[in-house]
């Protein structure tokens, strides 16, 4: 044996020749393991197929042009990126590669930025360093992120862009429902301008719930919060029937009576379903309550809660004192005071508690709550946090009370638990925590949401983009937010426009909703005549819309009130109303604006002037429009309408001045009915 | 005795190679495990149900022609149904789904219900594109028959180019009204085109749509009715308008790009 490997061992090294010679081959083969790994590579194999489909297309040459072979690399040290995905994907800038239909040879789809800008890993996750497949798209040992999944593409653009943005559709959702649903009274949520996320919703408080509804009620509702209303956005926490029979018993042992909510009846809740389905309409109740109808179907809006079975929770002397002002019982809420009166509260809140459900609280029968049962209420009541989102009396809204989500996009995959059947993924983590929350382990707090599964990728999609990168990001890339402003209206006006909650759909000064219209320059745009009169008897100015503007009652002291503040504040620098007047204009210029509206512009298809003629209706109907608005303000939209209301749908015709005079001068002209009115009195 | 040695060495060497044959079953063992382990994580697909009875055509009831963004759900689910020969519904037929690599079903297969129908929830695949859904079940003598169905992935231009039609457009272009949206099309004296009309959409070359979107009918001796965009809309919206309206014309343009179906 011995003998043997010396004898191998002569043959070998026997002389410093053959050693030399042999040591120089085993040294140069190492050195090619370098190059041979290299040209068996992967990028190398897929470059080749680049070239050869490239070689049988018309434009080869153009293609052939551009090929750069070799590792390709983009490298961005302010974002640390280092990305070679397009040493495989050869033909993303390739315009005319869409026509390819799979991946890596087809071309990037059209986006606002450039590989060169950002690369590629900034948005779509993966090892950018990596040159293998697997290893770029698959997470490692070495490297957690996988290829984000497409459907969560959007989280990239929400890293930079803090504001929703028209094209990502998925995202702006996912933050919307993230403070519209109440994610962030549990859940911190630190947006990377150091701006704590707010929550939206305004659960309402539990201090004083035993004046509004029955315990029977609040049992059935903390065990099923859709059974009694299927849009609630209150989610179930899967009690006990013994918990819920304590938390109710402590809720409604710890409510206070407030006073003047539960006013002695003044009228008797009347029935008369035809007066009270009117009134209810007149009042516009619809646009921000809903209810389903006989054939299912939600009909109405999602700004007040749904009132489906209302009659089956309130209690009547409770909601007669609400409708004559909900702002004794919650000062902060989103539904105007109506001012109806004795007779109105009677009819509305009849119509409103004969929309009962006898089935609800049929199998509730609750015995006296004993103190034991009070007391473990009231621990529930805390362990649950329900303080995080209603006020009750008694308790501290509690603090960190679920895990803060800033940096969630980021969480290492080593720190999270996954269920049996899930991908080890990110992106399926928070979509299945988001979808059974329950179901990660015993004693866990977090309730169940009824999201769609079209919500819940909304929902991760808005998480994802809170990252490690959102948060420390160069300043110069980060696109801010339109905060929403606090504006308030001052002075008695101010008060009156609380009351009356205008906010709630109205925008002035970048505070309010968007139901309606932004009230910004009001002043600049209408006559006091004209708004005098609106504020009596809200007519609508669109016949193609389903929410109007509701009656309030208002005396002609808040009417005066209101349209003065209106007319004096809410003006637009830019337009100054003696620049056109309201008459004087030549038949010549008026007969000009007529050709111009029926013609050139061809108005009519969206507006009516004539009633006999024109249908178009999407826009404001213009036959009084001669007694409702300015000259000036008319004049300013047909140069620019944007720039007086960002995003209306009235295109802009970049109008000759002379074009917008005459336009102004027909449209002025146009008094309507209304004008007779004014002008009988 | 060199000999011996060698055939000791021989011996050993081969009683090492056991050894080392029943370490490398062991290892082989150990990896099949750990790899059907590692599988087993990802959703096993469950055993096809077994088919109660057998239709003789696949028919659609909804969901055909919708949008969706890249990757995501399709908004309504789609329903097929099971007929026999006489085209009464067919209770208890097996359904089974297929597309493109990328496209999820949920579920990927049923058995027809009590009205002949089997509702699946789609989320279409990572490319802007058409996707050819099939969905297939068994005649009598165990043939397979299929129906195909199709659905538009929209990638960022397009879902761009839908908002835009959504806030300008749509109420002229679009004949039908919803509960947000009343239609304005019955009120025009000269009727628009609903963007999903190929027909006529596909002949206005990219060069023509820009015109008219930019500039208004008049551009191609058309009706003043349609307003010019071009003061209003950048030209990277009217680009992304022209994109979405070749994506969802019907028939598909030609610049629509290829169409991804099973392979
Ligand atoms: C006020 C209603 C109206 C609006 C809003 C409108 N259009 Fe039109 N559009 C028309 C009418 C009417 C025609 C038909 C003109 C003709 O055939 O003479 C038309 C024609 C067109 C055509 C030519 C093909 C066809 O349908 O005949 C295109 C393309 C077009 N519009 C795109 C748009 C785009 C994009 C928008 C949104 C930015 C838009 N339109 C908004 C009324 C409208």
């Amino acid at each position: 044996m011995n003998d043997k490997l010396t004898s191998l061992w002569q043959r070998l090294f026997g002389d410093s020749v053959r050693a030399f010679g042999v040591v120089s081959l085993i040294f140069l083969a190492s050195l090619a393991i370098a190059p041979a790994k290299n040209f068996f590579s992967e990028w190398r194999h897929y470059q080749h197929g680049y070239l050869k489909m490239v070689r049988n297309r018309s434009d080869a040459n153009t293609l052939q042009r551009h090929f750069q072979g070799g590792i390709q690399q983009v490298w961005l040290p302010e974002l640390g990126v280092v990305d070679r995905c397009t040493s495989c994907h050869v033909g993303l800038k390739e315009a005319s590669l869409t026509d390819v239909p799979t991946q890596p040879f087809r071309t990037h789809p059209a986006i606002p930025h450039k590989i060169e800008q950002f690369g590629c890993t900034v948005c779509h996750r993966g090892q950018g360093a990596a040159t293998t497949l697997t290893e770029a798209h698959n997470s490692t040992l070495a490297w957690e992120q996988p290829i984000l999944p497409a459907k969560y593409i959007e989280s990239a653009c929400g890293q930079c862009h803090r504001g929703s943005l028209p094209g990502t559709p998925q995202l702006n959702q996912g933050r919307n429902l993230l403070s519209r649903d109440g994610c962030v009274h549990c859940h911190t949520v630190k947006l990377p301008d150091g701006t704590i996320m707010k929550a939206t919703d305004d659960p309402p408080s539990l201090s004083h719930i035993a004046d509004k509804t029955s315990r029977e009620w609040v049992y059935a509702w903390l065990k099923d919060p859709q059974a009694y209303a299927s849009t609630s956005t209150m989610p179930n926490f899967k009690l006990s029937d013994d918990d819920a029979r304590d938390m109710s018993a402590f809720l409604i042992a710890n409510s206070t009576p407030l006073a003047g909510d539960t006013a002695t009846l003044t009228a008797k809740a009347s029935s008369d379903p035809a007066a009270g389905a009117s009134l209810y309409g007149e009042s516009f109740c619809a646009s921000c309550h809903a209810v389903q109808n006989a054939a299912g179907n939600m009909v109405g809006g999602d700004v007040g809660p749904e009132l489906t079975r209302v009659g089956s929770k309130v209690k009547p002397e409770w909601l007669q004192a609400w409708l004559r002002n909900p702002r004794t019982y919650d000062p902060g809420t989103a539904m105007p005071h109506y001012r109806l009166n004795d007779g109105q509260v009677a009819t509305l809140s009849g119509f409103l508690l004969a929309k009962a459900d006898s089935d609800l609280l049929a199998n509730v029968h609750l015995e006296a709550a004993t103190p034991e049962q009070i007391t473990h209420g009231k621990r529930l009541v805390s362990d649950y946090g329900c303080a995080s989102c209603h006020e009750i009396a008694g308790i501290k809204k509690p603090e960190n009370f679920a895990p803060e989500l800033s940096r969630i996009g980021s969480k290492p995959v080593t720190q999270l638990v996954f269920l049996p059947g899930m991908q080890h993924t990110l992106p399926d983590y928070i979509a299945t925590k988001i979808k059974q929350p329950r179901s990660f382990g015993q004693g866990l707090k977090m309730p169940q949401y009824t999201f769609t599964p079209a919500q819940i990728d909304s929902l991760t999609t808005a998480l994802l983009a809170l990252n490690d990168r959102s948060n420390t990001l160069p300043a110069s890339l980060a696109v801010g937010a339109t905060p929403e402003s606090d504006y308030q209206p001052a002075g008695k006006a101010g008060k009156l426009m609380t009351d009356l909650a205008c906010f709630s759909c109205h925008r002035i000064n970048g505070h309010g909703g968007d139901m309606a219209p932004d009230l910004t320059w009001e002043g600049s745009s209408v006559q006091r005549e004209w708004l005098v009169q609106f504020f009596k008897n809200p007519g609508t100015l669109r016949p193609s819309l389903i929410r109007r503007m509701p009656r309030f009652n208002l005396t002609d002291g808040e009417v005066n009130e209101l349209t003065d503040y209106i007319m004096t504040v809410y003006q637009n620098p830019v337009i100054d109303r003696e620049s056109m007047p309201l008459s004087g204009y030549s038949q010549g210029q008026v007969e000009l604006g007529k050709q111009l509206f029926y013609g050139k512009y061809s108005c009519q298809g969206c507006h009516i002037v004539d009633t006999k003629t024109d249908k178009g209706y999407i826009g404001p109907t213009l036959t009084h429009v001669g007694s409702r608005l300015s000259g000036a303000w008319v004049y300013q939209w047909m140069k620019n309408p944007q720039a007086l209301r960002p995003g209306t749908a009235e295109p802009n015709r970049a109008m000759s001045d002379e074009d917008a005079r005459a336009l102004t001068a027909f449209l002025i002209s146009q008094k309507g009915a209304a004008a007779k009115e004014v002008a009988k009195k | 005795m060199t000999r011996y040695s060698l055939t000791h060495v021989g011996t050993a060497a081969l009683g090492c190679l056991a050894e080392r044959t029943s370490a490398i079953a062991l290892a082989v063992a150990v990896l099949a495990t750990l790899l059907a382990t590692s599988c087993s994580r990802k959703p096993e697909s469950a055993p096809l149900p077994k088919p109660t009875a057998f239709g003789a055509a696949i028919i659609e009831s909804s969901g055909g022609k919708q949008t969706a963004q890249t990757g995501s759900l399709l908004p309504q689910p789609v329903v097929v149904q099971v007929n026999d020969e006489q085209g009464t519904a067919v209770t208890g037929a097996l359904v089974e789904f297929a597309a493109a690599p990328g496209v999820t079903f949920d579920p990927t297969n049923g058995l027809t219900d009590s009205s002949g129908q089997v509702t699946t929830n789609i989320s279409l695949g990572g490319m802007a594109g058409r996707y050819q859904l099939t969905a297939s079940t068994l005649d009598k003598s165990h043939k397979n028959v299929e129906l195909k169905i199709e659905e538009i992935a929209l990638g960022y231009q397009q879902t761009l180019g839908r908002h835009l039609n959504d806030q300008y457009c749509e109420r002229c272009h679009n004949p039908e009204s919803t509960v947000q949206r009343v239609s304005n099309f019955d009120n025009l004296d000269v009727k628009p085109h609903p963007f999903t009309e190929g027909d006529t959409l596909n002949k206005i070359s990219d060069a023509d749509l820009t015109a008219i979107i930019s500039h208004g009918g008049p551009a191609l001796n058309k009706s003043a009715l349609m307003p010019a965009w071009g003061n209003t809309l950048s030209k990277s919206d009217i680009q992304a308008l022209i994109s979405y309206i070749r994506a969802i014309s019907d028939p598909p343009s030609r610049s629509a790009g290829p169409v991804y179906a099973k392979n």
